[in-house]
C-alpha cells in the first residue's frame, strides 16, 4: 500500500475541484447581469460595497491570516486615492495608469509602516497602524500645495477605456467588480502557496515559525505590502467614482467600520470580507429611515454578532469562547506565549 | 569524528541571574548528545542560545565550522539547525501533514509571482512538498495520521508531529528539548525508540532530559549544567559514577548518604 497516499496527490488534485469551480463561474455571470437590472441608487450602493471590499480583504491579508492586528487600512487608501487624484487632474494621466501607481504608493507605505510594525504585536500594534494612517490623513489635510488641503481635490477625470466613459454607478460597477475579481484570484493564489503558507505559520505559531526557517520579518512585511497594494486600489476608485477626495474620506472612524466589517465577515476566510462588507453596508442603507437611529442599530448588530458568532459569519469556529478570543488578540497572546515562551 | 556543533565560553545573563555561565563542549557529528541538570539549571536557555532565540551574553557557537553566535533563529534553521519546545508548538489548527509541509518552507524556491501565475515551478513544488511530506510521515509510520488535526492527537502523538516537522527542514543537527515531559511510562518508551530510530538515519541530536533512565539509555555523551555551569561531561556510565552530578541531583545530606551515593570524606 505505499505510495498509495502519496499517487492521490497530484496537480489535478491540487486544484479548484469542478464543482467549486462551477459554482464561482455561476456567481460570476449572475454578479455580471445583476447590475443591469438595478437602479442607479442600487448600483451605486454596490460600488460602495465593492470599495469596502478590497479595502476589508486587504485588512484581512495582515490580520486575518498573519494573525496581526492592524486597523489602519484607510491610511493606504488615502495615499492610493491622492495618487490617483492627482494623477489624473494636475497631469492627465490616465487613470489605468494612475491606478497601478496608486497600488504601488500604498505598497511602499505598507512597507514603511511594517518596518516598525513588524516587530511589535496586539494593542500596540493597533496604536502604530491607526497613527500611521492618522498622520497620512493630517498631513493630506495640511499639505495644501499638493492635496488642496481641506478643500480636497474636485472635478477629479472620468475613467474612459476604447474611448467610453466610466462616468455612471453601472460603468463603474463593472470596472470595480474587474478589481475585484482580480483581487480574490491573487489572494486566492496567494494563500494556497509559500507565501500565504508562511502567514498562516506565522498567526498559527510565530516561535515555531521562526523555527523552521521563516524570517517572519520579511513575511510580515510582505503582508503589509500585499494588503495595502489593494487599499491603494480601493483609494483609486474612491477618487475616480466619487469625483472628490478629502481627508475626512479616510478618518479613523472609517478605519473602525473596516475593522468591523472585517471582524463580522470572518478574518482568515477568503469570501469573509465579501460577506462583511456587503451586510454592514447593506444594513446601514436597509435602515437608513431610522436616520439618527442608525448608529446604535449598527453597534447593537455588531455587538450581538460578537456574541453569537465571535469568529465572523465564514470564520472557523474555536474552542476559545467571544470574549477570551477578544481578550487574546488584545493583549496579543501569541499561543507561544501562553504556554509560556521558549521556556 | 568530526564536530558539529561547539560552544565556547558560552554566558547568558538575565539581569542578575546568569543562567548559563560559561559553558564550553563540543557535540561530535552523528551523536545523541544529552544535557541533563535540576530545574532552572539552565538547559533551555542553552538551546535558545544554540538555535539563536537569545542572544549570548559572551561566547561563541561555531556550527559546522562556521560562527553563528547572534544568527536569528530563522537563520540558524536554514543552516540546518532544528528543534522541538518544551512545551509543544505545534499548529493547532492545521493537519499533520500541514505542519510537516511549513517544515518544507525553506527548500521551496517558488515565490509570489509563481503562485499568482500558476508557473510550472509553482505546481511542480507543491505536489512534491505533499509528496515529501507523505514519504516522511510513512518513514516515521505516521501516515495514518496525515489527515488528522494536529491539536486533537495524544500528547504523545503530538511531540512525534513536532519532530517530524522539525526534520522535514533537512537538519544536520536536531534539538530536543524535554521530548518525553509529560509523557506516561509507554509513551516514553515509544519516543525512546522513535529517537533511536531517527539516529539512524544520521541526524545529530541534542536531546535535554530530566528523565534519567530515558538519557542514559540514550545518549552517546552527556554534559550536565547545574545553576548555569557545566559540571561534568561523559559517556552514561561515567556521568552515572559521577559524584559531583549526584550532588547535584541529591546534596550532600543523609537522602544522598542514605542512598549509598554520597560519601562523607
Ligand atoms: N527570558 C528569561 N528572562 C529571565 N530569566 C530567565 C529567562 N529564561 C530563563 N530564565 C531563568 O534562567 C534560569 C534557567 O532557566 P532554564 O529554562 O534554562 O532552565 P532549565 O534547565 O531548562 O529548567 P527546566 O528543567 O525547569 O526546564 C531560570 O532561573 C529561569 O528562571
Ligand atoms: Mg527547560
Amino acid at each position: 500500500m505505499e505510495g498509495d497516499v502519496k499517487s492521490r496527490i497530484t496537480k489535478k488534485s491540487l486544484k479548484l475541484s469542478k464543482r467549486n469551480l462551477i459554482i464561482a463561474v455561476a456567481v460570476f455571470i449572475l454578479l455580471l447581469i445583476m447590475p443591469q437590472f438595478l437602479s442607479a441608487y442600487l448600483n451605486g450602493v454596490a460600488v460602495r460595497v465593492m470599495i469596502y471590499i478590497l479595502l476589508v480583504a486587504s485588512m484581512n491579508i495582515v490580520n486575518g491570516y498573519t494573525g496581526q492586528f492592524t486597523v489602519g487600512q484607510m491610511g493606504f487608501a488615502n495615499v492610493g486615492a491622492y495618487v490617483t487624484a492627482i494623477m489624473m487632474t494636475n497631469y492627465e494621466i490616465s487613470f489605468w495608469i494612475a491606478v497601478v501607481v496608486s497600488g504601488l504608493a500604498a505598497s511602499l507605505m505598507g512597507a514603511l509602516v511594517s518596518y516598525p510594525a513588524r516587530k511589535l504585536s496586539g494593542l500596540y500594534l493597533a496604536a502604530v497602524t491607526l497613527g500611521f494612517s492618522e498622520i497620512l490623513r493630517v498631513i493630506a489635510l495640511n499639505w495644501i500645495s499638493v492635496t488642496g488641503g481641506a478643500m480636497g481635490i474636485a472635478g477629479i477625470p472620468v475613467p474612459e477605456i476604447f474611448g467610453f466613459r466610466l462616468s455612471t454607478p453601472l460603468s463603474t460597477f463593472y470596472m470595480v467588480f474587474a478589481f475585484i475579481v482580480i483581487m480574490l484570484i491573487c489572494n486566492y493564489c496567494v494563500i494556497s502557496s509559500k507565501v500565504g503558507r508562511a502567514w498562516i505559520s506565522i498567526r498559527e505559531n510565530e516561535e515555531a515559525a521562526k523555527s523552521l526557517g521563516i524570517n517572519t520579518y520579511r513575511y510580515k512585511s510582505l503582508g503589509f505590502i500585499y494588503g495595502g497594494f489593494w487599499a491603494g486600489i480601493a483609494g483609486a476608485v474612491m477618487a475616480v467614482f466619487y469625483r472628490f477626495i478629502d481627508s475626512n474620506m479616510f478618518s479613523m472612524a472609517d478605519n473602525f467600520d473596516v475593522l468591523a466589517m472585517m471582524i463580522i465577515g470572518g478574518q482568515g476566510t477568503l469570501f469573509g470580507p465579501i460577506v462583511g462588507s456587503t451586510l454592514v453596508i447593506g444594513s446601514l442603507e436597509a435602515f437608513r429611515f431610522t436616520a439618527a437611529y442608525r448608529g446604535i442599530i449598527f453597534g447593537g448588530v455588531i455587538i450581538f454578532m460578537m456574541w453569537v458568532r465571535p469568529q465572523g459569519i465564514l470564520g472557523k469556529s474555536t474552542k476559545d469562547g467571544p470574549i477570551k478570543m477578544f481578550y487574546n488578540k488584545l493583549v496579543s497572546r501569541s499561543k507561544a506565549n501562553r504556554k509560556g515562551g521558549t521556556a | 569524528m568530526s564536530v558539529i556543533m561547539e560552544s565556547k565560553n558560552v554566558s547568558k545573563q538575565f539581569g542578575g541571574l546568569r543562567a548559563v555561565d560559561n559553558v564550553s563542549t563540543q557535540v561530535p557529528e552523528g551523536s545523541i548528545f544529552g544535557i541533563i541538570g535540576p530545574n532552572g539549571a539552565g538547559k533551555t536557555t542553552y538551546l535558545n542560545l544554540l538555535s539563536g532565540a537569545h542572544s549570548t551574553t559572551s561566547g561563541e557557537f561555531i556550527f559546522c565550522g562556521e560562527n553563528i553566535t547572534g544568527n536569528s533563529v530563522h537563520k540558524n534553521a536554514k543552516k540546518g539547525i532544528a528543534r522541538t519546545f518544551q512545551q509543544i508548538q505545534l499548529f493547532d489548527s492545521m493537519t499533520v501533514l500541514d505542519n510537516v509541509i511549513v517544515g518544507f518552507h525553506k527548500h521551496e524556491k517558488s515565490n509570489m509571482a509563481d503562485a499568482i501565475f500558476r508557473t510550472k515551478r509553482y505546481w511542480r513544488e507543491e505536489v512534491e512538498i505533499r509528496q515529501k511530506g507523505i514519504e516522511l510521515l510513512e518513514r516515521l509510520e505516521m501516515a495514518e495520521y496525515i489527515d488528522q488535526i494536529a491539536s486533537n492527537l495524544s500528547y504523545g502523538m503530538q511531540r512525534k508531529v513536532e519532530i517530524a516537522r522539525a526534520l522535514a527542514t533537512s537538519p544536520k543537527l536536531l534539538l530536543l528539548d524535554e521530548p518525553a515531559a509529560g509523557m506516561n511510562a509507554n509513551e516514553t518508551y515509544t519516543l525512546l525508540e522513535f529517537i533511536k530510530f531517527i539516529r539512524t538515519k544520521g541526524y545529530t541530536i541534542i536531546v535535554i532530559e530530566h528523565d534519567i533512565k530515558f538519557i542514559l539509555n540514550l545518549c552517546d555523551e552527556i554534559m550536565v549544567l547545574n545553576f548555569g555551569q557545566k559540571i561534568a561531561q561523559g559517556t552514561p556510565s561515567e556521568i552515572r559514577d559521577n559524584k559531583a552530578v549526584i550532588e547535584a541531583y541529591f546534596g550532600t545530606g543523609r537522602v544522598a548518604k542514605h542512598m549509598g551515593v554520597a560519601k562523607d570524606e
